[in-house]
């Protein structure tokens, strides 16, 4: 193991250029400590954003020499080449500096495909019993782990062809809503992610799955938004 | 159109195609092996309403495919949107079929 690792990091916003650093390597190292290394040891102007450290929070995403992923949980040793790595900002969003990108577009489509909780009852009522074994359950179980990290809508090229399209996390919260009990809001739902932009636009590339750092599917929840959105529009489903 | 009835106007016509590709390739590796000439196959399709409707159904089916997929390509590459990429999607359906049509009038007639 080389006792240095050369990084080179995007500087700037949409205009800028790659500066590189030499970052003392150490076991266990992950992308984000040669991050905060640098902005602490070597530029205090560098920006980037996190929280967590542990994979909870999906702030730290960046891409990676080339590959989006979240930055605390991915191992120096799983993408180092040749002692080198590059880190740039999320693909897909408007970058505000450096490593920050601006998150505006990618939650403004999760609220545009319906992504909040709709109830159906008051604090006052009992909550709804939820069977956990039915199959709409299990649907809904698929999906819930999403930490909205953003490394789907970067990875995604559907979303870079076309800026309509909601995305796989839009999508992939629609469905898990789609499938809930609890959600009062079906109707509604399929129509906000049945338009241009929505499910239909998706071309099941899958690196959305791909990518996903909790190995969740949003491919297949794209399918199954199109599976009920053709039956509701053939009348054998709400 | 909504997306969701070009969504399903592609597939049913996806659908339609699969046993008309299928006849069509078997019927042309038919008429090759067969050493056919180009009189003996009109002879056959001729007057044969037979092969009207095979090939009239094929023309419809991959006009209203190809439109639909046509616009998806505009709009993702080029950048194409409302009523210029509908009036695309138009243009390139009624152009498959008029000249699609025309020639199975060609053959059949």
């Amino acid at each position: 193991m080389s006792e240095r690792i050369h990084v080179s990091i995007w500087r700037g916003a949409a205009e800028g250029r790659y500066e590189t650093f030499d970052v003392p390597r150490y076991e266990s190292q992950t992308v984000l400590d040669t991050v905060a290394w640098i902005q602490q040891e070597a530029d205090p102007t560098l920006s980037y954003r996190f929280a967590c450290r542990v994979g909870m929070c999906g702030s730290c995403a960046m891409m990676v020499n080339g590959v989006p992923r979240w930055t605390c949980r991915t191992h120096v040793q799983k993408v180092i080449t040749d002692g080198a790595m590059t880190i740039a900002p999320l693909r897909n969003l408007p970058v505000i500096k450096d490593l920050a990108v601006d998150m505006d577009p990618f939650f403004d489509k999760w609220t545009a495909a319906e992504g909040q909780h709709h109830g159906t009852r008051t604090r006052d009522e009992p909550i709804v019993e939820i069977a956990p074994a039915t199959a709409d359950r299990t649907a809904a179980n698929e999906g819930i782990e999403c930490i909205n990290c953003s490394v789907c809508y970067a990875a995604c090229d559907t979303v870079a062809g076309n800026p309509d399209f909601l995305g796989p996390a839009a999508l992939n919260r629609a469905w898990t809503l789609v499938n809930d009990a609890k959600d009062g809001a079906r109707g509604e739902i399929l129509d906000a992610i049945s338009g241009r932009g929505g499910c239909h636009a998706c071309h099941s590339m899958g690196s959305c799955a791909v990518h996903c750092p909790n190995e969740l599917n949003p491919t297949r929840s794209i399918a199954g938004l199109k599976r009920a959105v053709t039956r509701r529009a053939l009348g054998l489903s709400d | 159109m909504t997306e969701t009835s070009l969504y399903l106007a592609q597939r049913l016509s996806a659908v339609v195609m699969i046993p008309l590709v299928l006849g069509h390739l078997g019927v042309m590796i038919y008429a090759v092996q067969g050493g056919l000439t180009g009189a003996e196959i009109l002879a056959r399709t001729q007057g044969s309403s037979f092969w009207a409707v095979f090939y009239g159904a094929f023309v419809i089916a991959a006009s209203v495919h190809a439109a639909i997929g046509l616009r998806a390509i505009a709009g993702e590459w080029l950048g194409v949107r409302g009523l210029t990429l509908t009036g695309f999607m138009a243009a390139t359906f009624f152009g498959l079929l008029a000249t699609g049509l025309q020639a199975v009038v060609a053959v059949v007639s």
